[in-house]
């Protein structure tokens, strides 16, 4: 361990997002959504929004940062950072970045933003509309082969047949999912309840994912401020700090046509070790965790990556009374995460692992001090992260 | 070999990319071949194409033809259309396959025959050449089928 690191130099002082919505069905603009939760972050933090001096985001996030400076009257702009390539994976990594930039004295009080308007721009879950098709897509799209849910569905397909995974350990994350949103009125899957008879009833989408494996699209914006530790002590919010942010993925793992070596990953296998490194924890220590779903399997292999389990026991593992909140084993994406809070790209998660520490979740687990995220599984780069509470420290 | 095209027309063409990267794979297939990269330096099979071996570093990248044989590595079966020309089209299966003969390289095809067959991994296939000749500009795709495994 060399003595550069991030852990416990930065805290998040405040979150904020709008109301979330059905795809297409935000009745703003997604730059007003953006504006809305930045500065509902920054009512949260006790901050006024002309202290922030930067901005972070991820998967080409459309909002400008000198825009929405510009529109929010921001003194001075020291940040403005996009996290290259990996879709939601980079979540985490925006968080980090974020980070960087106020542990190194870059800036001073930067926010880490994410919003979509899907009615307003194209949605992610369509095949390409091309006549023509070059480059690697044209090794995949004449197959029928281009949606997220169809570019990773052989990865989960391979792992479940080298362990025996079986359908039900992807139904338990989905059910997790489900069972929190029942208790989170801002879900947009609130009093839509999940039982295991309604799963396996479901259609396929592309096998081995039923429509309740697969994420939502939607409509929102959400957004969390940085600041360094010594200020996030003298805010309204009790801090959760930053005890560890990385970002990357293994050898090769975007070789083209499906050639990454590591092939049945979620791609952490390289990044887990990272992370507990710079928090000086293990899976041991997680007292509650955000796992991106874009797919449920993708989860099924980040948890096995990052340590939570070997393989061979995700059956016994993932079963959803482990991973209900307050009790379960390892609760799992206590909001409602991305199949039933919301799907905001997955920075919802970032801000539920913030409910955590705080104690304010409507699926709280008691006493938490470490508090993770894991961002979009299978993409390249990923990222994950983790939050403590002062007793971490 | 050819065969009747496995899926709706409509879909995007396949074409090399301005730069010619792909360019000998996508002329090799309108033979009823398969071509793919191998390093002349260090003896590496390369797939998809890139400009470089990925090994040494070498740019010494040449074409070989290899014979149309292979391995199942992972599947699916795709029910949910994201694209307008399969609306209404049934399941349809997507293999990943690969090529012990040069160096397990993989490869996305469809798997021919019924959409509603057992897929075991592992099982032996072979290459089918589906030539798209009405198209601007034609191009062929290279499908799977199984074939006996002993
Ligand atoms: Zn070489």
């Amino acid at each position: 361990m060399n003595g550069r690191t991030l852990r416990g130099k930065v805290a998040v002082a405040g979150i904020g997002e709008t109301t979330y919505y059905k795809h297409g069905q935000a009745p703003d603009p997604e730059f007003k959504l953006a504006l809305m939760a930045i500065l509902r972050a920054a009512e949260d933090a006790g901050i006024d929004p002309r202290e922030i001096d930067g901005f972070a985001s991820y998967s080409n996030d459309r909002n400008d940062p000198s825009r929405l400076a510009a529109a929010l009257g921001i003194r001075e702009l020291r940040f403005a950072n996009m996290q290259w390539g990996g879709g939601g994976g980079g979540g985490a990594a925006a968080v980090g970045n974020a980070a960087a930039a106020v542990a190194t004295g870059m800036a001073d009080c930067v926010v880490v933003f994410r919003a979509l308007a899907q009615g307003q721009f194209a949605r992610f879950g369509q095949g390409p509309r091309a006549r023509t098709i070059d480059g690697d897509m044209a090794f995949q799209a004449p197959y029928g082969l281009m949606s997220p849910g169809q570019r990773y569905a052989m990865k989960v397909m391979r792992f479940m047949h080298d362990h025996g995974v079986r359908q039900e350990a992807l139904r338990a994350i989905a059910m997790a999912s489900y069972h929190h949103a029942q208790a989170n009125p801002r879900a947009v899957m609130n009093g839509r309840p999940l039982t295991e008879a309604d799963y396996d009833a479901s259609r396929w989408i592309v096998e081995p994912f039923h429509l309740f494996d697969c994420c939502m699209e939607n409509d929102g914006a959400a957004a969390l401020i940085l600041v360094p530790a010594e200020r996030a002590k003298d805010l309204p919010h009790k801090p959760s700090y930053l005890l560890s942010a990385v970002t990357g993925s293994d050898y090769r793992c975007a070789a083209p046509s499906h050639n990454a070596p590591n092939y049945a990953s979620a791609s952490f296998a390289s990044v887990a070790p990272h992370l507990y490194e710079m928090a000086q924890l293990g899976p041991g220590d997680v007292d509650v965790l955000q796992s991106y779903e874009n797919f449920t399997g993708g989860v099924l292999m980040s948890l096995v990556e990052h340590g939570f389990f070997p393989p061979e026991e995700a059956n016994d593992f993932l079963k959803p009374e482990n991973l209900y909140a307050p009790g379960g084993r390892l609760p799992l994406n206590t909001s409602g995460g991305n199949l039933a809070e919301c799907y905001m790209h997955g920075l919802e998660l970032q801000l539920e692992a913030v409910r955590q520490i705080r104690g304010d979740s409507t699926a709280q687990v008691p006493d938490v001090d470490v508090s993770m995220v894991i961002a979009g599984p299978m993409v390249t780069p990923v990222s994950s992260c983790i939050f403590g509470s002062e007793a971490t420290l | 070999m050819t065969a009747p095209h496995y899926l709706p027309e409509g879909l995007p063409i396949p074409v090399p990319e301005n730069d010619g990267l792909s360019r000998p794979y996508w002329e090799g297939t309108r033979r009823g071949e398969l071509w793919i990269q191998k390093c002349k330096d260090c003896g590496t099979w390369q797939w998809g194409p890139e400009w470089i071996c990925h090994s040494c570093r070498s740019f010494e990248i040449e074409w070989l033809q290899v014979e149309g044989k292979g391995r199942i590595f992972s599947w699916e079966r795709v029910w949910h259309p994201v694209h307008p020309a399969l609306k209404e089209h049934g399941p349809y299966i997507v293999v990943l396959v690969e090529l012990p003969a040069a160096g397990n390289v993989r490869m996305i095809g469809n798997l021919l025959g019924d959409p509603r067959q057992e897929v075991p991994i592992g099982a032996a296939v072979e290459a089918v050449f589906e030539s798209h000749d009405d198209t601007d500009p034609p191009y062929t795709l290279v499908q799977w089928r199984r074939v006996d495994d002993s």
